[in-house]
Formats: C-alpha cells, sequence, structure tokens
C-alpha cells in the first residue's frame, strides 16, 4: 500500500460511542450549513470549494515524523483561516465523505467520530486560536500567517485528544486509556509541526496574491476601516 | 468573475492536481500517527475492513490499473475532480438555503 490510511477505521471505537459522535458530527454539520451561507458571496464559494479539493490533495502526501511513523495535513486550520469555521467544517466533511465511500480510508461507521475530531474539534479550536493570536500578533500579513500556523500546530494533538477521549468512551481495544491518550499526544505534537508548515507556506501563497479573498483577514481589514 | 481571479482559481487547482496526481507518489508510506499508535500499543487488530473495501478507488490506488505510479496518480486525479464536484455542490446548496432563511 502506497499511501497509508489516514483516518479511524471502522472497530476502534464500539458503535453506541461512533452513533453518539455521529449525531454530534451531524448537528454541528447542519450549523455549518446554514452559518456558512452567511460568509460566502459569489467571489468567495469557488475559494470554499477549492479547499476542499486542495485539502484532499494535501492529505495524499504523508511525511516522515519519526522512525516507521508518518503525518499528514489535517487542512482545519488553513481552511478556517482560508473561508472561515463554517464553511471549513463543511470543506473538510466533503473530504472525509468521499474518502470513506470511495477511497475506503476511514470507516463508514467512524465516521461521525473522523468528522468530529478534524472538522469540528479541529476546526473550532483553530479559529479560537486564530483569532485570540489576531489581538496579539502584529496586525498584517505576517502576523496573520504565524497567527494560522501557530493554530494549525495546536489543532492536530486536539484532535489526536478527540481520538483519546473516543477511545476512552467506547475503545474495543484493552489498552488502558490513558496509555492510548499518552501515545497519541506525544506523536502528533510531531505532526504538529509538519501542519504548521504546509500550513504556514499555503496562506502565504494565497495572502501574497489574494489577500482580498481570505476570510481571516478580510475580517481584520473591515474591523480597521 | 474577474479575469484576475479567474487565473488564481485556476492555480489553485491545477497545484491540487499536481499534488494529487503526481507528487502523491512520493508520500511516505510509513503508518500514520494513529495506525502507528495502535499497532504499538497493540489495538491495530481491532480495526475492520471498510463496508466498501472493495471500491474500484480503494486505498487511493486504481482497481485494474497494475502500474503502481499511474494508479496512485490516477485515484488522486479522479479524487480531485470528484471533491471538486460534491464541494461546489455543497457550498452552493448551502448559500441557498442560506437564501431561504433570510427572505
Amino acid at each position: 500500500m502506497l499511501i497509508p490510511r489516514l483516518h479511524i477505521p471502522d472497530g476502534f471505537i464500539d458503535i453506541p460511542t461512533s452513533a453518539i459522535f455521529g449525531v454530534l458530527a451531524l448537528v454541528f454539520v447542519a450549523i455549518a450549513l446554514k452559518g456558512a451561507a452567511r460568509t460566502l458571496d459569489d467571489r468567495t464559494t469557488p475559494l470554499a470549494g477549492l479547499t476542499a479539493v486542495f485539502i484532499f490533495a494535501a492529505q495524499m502526501i504523508n511525511f516522515p515524523v519519526a522512525a516507521g511513523t508518518s503525518g499528514h495535513l489535517v487542512g482545519a486550520a488553513l481552511a478556517t483561516a482560508l473561508v472561515g469555521p463554517y464553511s471549513a467544517t463543511l470543506a473538510l466533511t466533503v473530504v472525509l465523505g468521499i474518502q470513506a465511500l470511495l477511497f475506503a480510508d476511514g470507516g463508514l461507521t467512524a465516521l461521525g467520530l473522523n468528522v468530529f475530531n478534524l472538522s469540528v474539534l479541529a476546526v473550532w479550536v483553530s479559529h479560537f486560536v486564530i483569532l485570540t493570536l489576531k489581538r496579539i500578533l502584529p496586525k498584517n500579513k505576517y502576523g496573520f500567517t504565524l497567527a494560522t500556523a501557530i493554530a494549525a500546530f495546536i489543532s492536530v494533538p486536539f484532535a489526536a485528544a478527540g481520538f483519546a477521549l473516543q477511545y476512552a468512551l467506547g475503545g474495543t481495544g484493552t489498552i488502558p486509556a490513558d496509555t492510548v491518550a499518552t501515545a497519541m499526544l506525544s506523536t502528533h505534537v510531531f505532526i504538529g509541526i509538519g501542519e504548521a508548515i504546509i500550513t504556514f507556506m499555503t496562506v502565504s501563497a494565497v495572502i501574497a496574491s489574494r489577500s482580498d479573498l481570505v476570510y481571516g483577514y478580510k475580517e481584520k481589514l473591515e474591523v480597521r476601516a | 468573475m474577474s479575469k484576475t481571479s479567474k487565473r488564481f482559481y485556476l492555480y489553485f487547482f491545477l497545484v491540487s492536481i499536481g499534488v494529487a496526481g503526481a507528487l502523491s507518489f512520493y508520500a511516505s508510506s510509513s503508518p500514520d500517527g494513529l495506525e502507528k499508535v495502535a499497532e504499538e500499543k497493540g489495538f491495530l487488530d481491532t480495526a475492520k475492513d471498510s463496508a466498501v473495501s472493495g471500491s474500484p478507488l480503494a486505498d487511493y490506488v486504481v482497481a485494474g490499473v497494475e502500474n503502481e505510479r499511474l494508479s496512485v496518480g490516477l485515484s488522486g486525479l479522479l479524487g480531485v475532480l470528484i471533491t471538486a464536484v460534491v464541494a461546489f455542490g455543497i457550498f452552493y446548496l448551502s448559500r441557498k438555503l442560506g437564501k431561504g432563511v433570510k427572505n
């Protein structure tokens, strides 16, 4: 297998827990479906669609993080910065849905678990971190891009913590939940560095050419005006 | 849409095609963070095959295409195109629903 599996497969987490997170994921996606409409216009809707496309592509690039371990982009902070949290949730959910249904990556019963960790938790953590850092960092393109990269770094261990929580609630394995949580967090801190680098490069490229289309940056300009 | 926006979006799309269609072949094949943890801590065997594991695009290869580079690249290209269609559909649906709520 050339491209490793990227998401939670069926079986790791029991069906009741998966169902609870499935319902939670549905609620957040429904909220996002309504919320995204308020942030999208004719100019930015293509960016939202292309953000999903780019994330699908970028997730195929697993990068080595340690001996025999790889990581890959989640794209939550990237999407949140470019198109806002509601559209980011939708973009990530589209990617996860296609991967689960067509590429057999991420289980079908585990789809709610994956959507919750990546499209909801990682996105809203990113949004909160970006909002907070925008107040502290220089109010220019560099400050904004740096805020996005730091959000990217933080969002990955949060997504890993999401899995650790799901495992604690309904893991089918016999390994203690705290052992799994420690291992997930320590591994994903390193993956977060890769996430930050890819996010920094991508947001830099977009903001250098079309900062007017960037949700998080545009918003700041409106506040200043 | 202005000409510069069109050009920008075209570049964005072409980069995605290049990444999924060509660069993906050079990706690391090592297990990712989650799978590695599952393997090391000993719960990887609780994973079950997906109900769609027989999909013609399963595991990011195209069934029947023997050449690995071609198979991975083609699966990436198809994934990009399908994602584009579904994502644009969802975002236009969202805007349509949003308008319905306001009026």
